[in-house]
């Protein structure tokens, strides 16, 4: 920070923006070389009839490319999509969606590790102490969370503990309006929760989703457990909800935002202030991926700042591209932070043109 | 702009996350509504039993003086509302504007709250049959020569609240006087009234701490019918589906009222008319116990024309007329959604919208600036056919012919039940049923309500359990 603290705001976001050209170009070369790209893109270039390592010279020459299908992410053959260049590597697939029908996966050999390594240097080491034992509460089985999480506490010199919650599951009781076993559900996680931090003084840090941070401060005060610093994330968080955990669940415990998901990896979020209504704002780990916010009905248009839109999400790592994909999500787009300097996103929700409402009765 | 904070425990909050509800004239944001989220709702709930306490440290008696004072305060007071105040004629242009009633109405259902508070006497009187509420006060006492004692169901009362219509909020009203605190989910669009309410209670001397009071989405409204010890639901077929199964919650779904004619009588439909409409069209259609079926055994075609022929005479008219007999979709969509699934049901074969011929033009109608569904009686042949049996936000009703000996098991579910007839087989047939609520035998319009007989759950029934008890003495 000191390092790049002379320069403005503008000519840092400039620099970023030149390294992000130029490591598109290198990504596109890798997985379009037929050494090195992986069976769907090097397929697709043969389909599409135009080489996009002649064509793609900078990051905006994606949009050559159209809207990525999250459709070409369910089903097999999985091992499609691992690039030649990797293939005598260890191989993980992650799933995401899976409620009902086939789940979309991504494949992974090291992006979960570098990806939450980026992260781990944004968390405050007072707050998240190196060497101090973590605990996982959410969701683990197919998603990358499970890994990336333990990672994460492993490269900070500690050690994850887990409980797992099933959300497809917790879905199923939803749509059945089994709302009490859903409670008992919950519960059930809680206990195992609460009995581990309990038994192992050491955790000092703990990742969980909103709902379960909720139900966890309704046990007992994280900060007399001895939790520092709370890493939250895998759902929708309002600016209310981040400003109801800081003022009345967490005792001055840390709380750390995130947005992210298996496709794009993990966003990193500006330091929450009341001041500013507790805007939740996420910066992306630009260049290995980008969130932009594009006009709903013309998605290669950038709005501009401030303004809402559609997120579009594009990956740029050796073991995945997925260039300009539409997520479910509506946010505002954010101007460039001291400590980020490039394109954030305000204010993440699902989209509401996703919404729909029927009704029957007087009600 | 108007902002309406969430109340905890009685105290103002003004969330980060607002809701904006539109006047459905202009279109234009007219209230800013601060949204609990659904944690929130929760850490406030977790301890119900000190506000519950706090009643208790009131006699009955002086909880039924303060909902007659609440009563007067509510009718005629400047009272808060958020950070600017509210004078009645605010309340009644801010429900027009945000639900589409026309002021007429909305002064209606004023004086139907109005009536709960003031006559909350009688009121009790018919929810306990006439027990002496200082049983509440001691815990136990006699009632009709027994010995009897009462405790509380839980700590709170929760209500997830609709928008349809202010004289809902009537339901709720007496749990204060019977000492349960209220945890309250107002609708999207009618949140003036709760709030109103709550400010006449506070004004009059109830402790602040006994109202919460949570605009909040689908995910708070289940907090709150998880959270508290007795609940009511308003809400459409899917929302109280979900919690069908659990008893400590009172539904009030769809009414799917009707009005009945007995064969003794159905040939004299005509003397029956003005009940029939007015059971109909009445509060434009928006209560549960409005009728949306005439059931008779035959003449349903000239039944269903001479109801036509009346009712598409009602035309939207200005907010403010105090002839206004129908009122606005707050959201011009629903309108046409609704319309939409009542053109669907026509397709099918064995039902015709006779008001059509009467209205002279379509039944979506655009009147200043407000998209309004015109009264609409379909004749359907047969109980099974698709819109035979359907309740919608407007005055809608379907004319269906049934032979007498099986009207009473074909009506299905039904709020309200008004049995024109002297046939003793007819009315034995509706006394027996599980599906009627209430019954009124004779030409009474269904939308007359008496205080004495609660329908749809009796609320002391719902927050109080009787257990056995002895004194030694």
């Amino acid at each position: 920070m000191s390092r790049t603290a002379s320069k403005d705001i503008a000519t840092r976001q400039k620099d970023v923006l030149k390294k992000l050209d130029a490591h598109t170009v290198e990504i596109v070369k890798w997985h379009f070389d037929p050494k090195t790209g992986s069976p769907f893109w090097l397929d697709w270039a043969k389909k599409a009839g135009w080489d996009p390592r002649k064509q793609v010279k900078c990051y905006a020459d994606l949009d050559k490319f159209g809207n990525f299908q999250d459709e070409w992410l369910r089903g097999g053959p999985v091992r499609k999509w691992v690039p030649k260049g990797l293939a005598k590597e260890p191989v993980y697939v992650f799933e995401t969606g899976g409620s009902t029908g086939v789940p979309k996966s991504r494949i992974q050999i090291n992006d979960f590790r570098i990806d939450y390594e980026m992260f781990s240097e944004t968390l405050p080491d007072k707050h998240f102490p190196k060497g101090a034992d973590w605990i996982s509460i959410g969701p683990s089985g197919p998603r990358r969370l499970r890994l990336a999480v333990e990672h994460l506490a492993q490269h900070r010199g500690g050690i994850c503990f887990m409980v797992d919650l099933d959300p497809r599951w917790v879905i199923k009781l939803i749509k059945w309006g089994e709302m009490a076993m859903m409670e008992r559900y919950k519960t059930h996680v809680i206990d195992q929760a609460l009995t581990l931090l309990k038994a192992h003084p050491n955790i000092q840090c703990i990742f969980t989703t909103p709902k379960l941070l909720e139900a966890l401060c309704e046990k007992v005060s994280l900060k007399k457990l001895g939790i520092k610093g709370i890493f939250c994330g895998g759902t929708e968080m309002t600016p209310q909800f981040c400003r109801f955990a800081v003022e009345e669940l967490l005792d001055g415990v840390y709380f750390a935002p995130t947005y992210g998901n298996t496709l794009m990896g993990l966003a990193v979020h500006k330091p929450l202030s009341a001041s500013d209504g507790y805007a939740i704002v996420y910066y992306p780990p630009t260049p290995r991926a980008m969130i932009e916010v594009v006009d709903p009905d013309n998605p290669s248009r950038i709005v501009d700042y401030g303004q809402t839109g559609r997120v579009r999400l594009t990956t740029l790592t050796r073991e995945t591209f997925i260039p300009r994909f539409l997520e479910r999500d509506e946010c505002e787009r954010e101007k460039p932070h001291a400590l980020y300097p490039w394109d954030g996103v305000r204010n993440v929700r699902p989209f509401n043109r996703f919404s729909t409402s029927v009704v029957e009765g007087v009600y | 702009m108007l902002h309406l904070p969430v109340l905890r425990r009685g105290q103002p909050y003004r969330s980060l996350t607002v809701s904006r509800t539109l006047d459905f004239r202009t279109k234009e944001p007219f209230v800013e509504i601060s949204q609990a989220n659904s944690g929130l709702i929760r850490r406030d709930l977790l301890d119900q039993e000190t506000a519950w306490r706090t009643l208790q440290g009131f006699r009955t008696e002086e909880l039924i003086a303060m909902s007659k004072r609440a009563a007067g305060h509510y009718l005629n007071d400047t009272l808060p509302l958020g950070d600017d105040a509210q004078t009645p004629e605010d309340y009644v242009r801010q429900i027009s504007a945000t639900t589409g009633l026309p002021h007429v109405m909305v002064r209606r259902n004023m004086m139907k709250i109005y009536g709960v508070m003031a006559e909350i006497d009688s009121v009790l009187s018919g929810l306990t049959r006439g027990m002496d509420m200082r049983i509440l006060d001691d815990g136990f006492g006699m009632a009709g020569g027994h010995a009897v004692s009462f405790y509380p169901r839980g700590f709170s009362l929760g209500v997830v609240l609709p928008s349809n219509s202010p004289g809902v909020h009537s339901l709720w009203i007496p749990a204060i006087a019977m000492k349960i605190p209220l945890v309250l989910k107002p609708g999207s669009s009618e949140p003036w009234s709760p709030y109103r309410v709550i400010q006449a209670f506070i004004k009059a001397g109830c402790p602040p701490e006994v109202f919460g009071c949570y605009p909040t989405d689908h995910g708070g409204s289940n907090t709150v019918l998880q959270a508290c010890g007795r609940c009511m639901l308003f809400g459409d077929v899917g929302a109280v589906k979900a919690w069908r199964t659990d008893p400590r919650i009172e539904l009030h779904g769809p009414g799917y009222s009707k009005v009945v004619l007995g064969e003794d009588c159905v040939d004299d439909y005509e003397k029956y008319l003005d009940v029939m409409a007015a059971s109909i069209g009445e509060n434009s259609g928006r209560s549960c116990i409005n009728a949306s079926g005439i059931w008779v055994p035959r003449r349903g075609r000239e039944i269903a024309e001479a109801l036509s022929e009346r009712l598409a005479k009602i035309a939207p008219k200005s907010a403010d007329d105090p002839t206004a007999q129908i009122a606005p979709f707050a959201n011009a969509q629903v309108a046409q959604r609704l319309n939409n699934i009542i053109d669907a049901g026509l397709y099918e074969a064995g039902a015709e919208d006779v008001t059509k011929r009467h209205r002279g033009a379509g039944r979506l109608a655009e009147f200043d600036g407000g998209t309004y569904l015109l009264p609409t009686i379909v004749r359907c042949d047969s109980p099974e056919h698709t819109l035979a049996n359907r309740e919608f936000l407007f005055p809608f009703a379907s004319v269906v012919e049934v032979p007498q000996a099986h009207i009473a098991e074909a009506i299905g579910p039904s709020l309200v039940v008004t049995a024109i007839t002297a046939d003793e087989k007819l009315k034995a047939s509706l006394l027996t049923s599980h599906d009627v609520g209430r019954l009124n035998v004779g030409p009474i319009p269904t939308m007359k309500i008496g205080w004495d007989q609660p329908h749809e759950g009796n609320l002391f029934e719902h927050l109080y359990a009787r257990r056995a008890f002895q004194q030694s003495a």
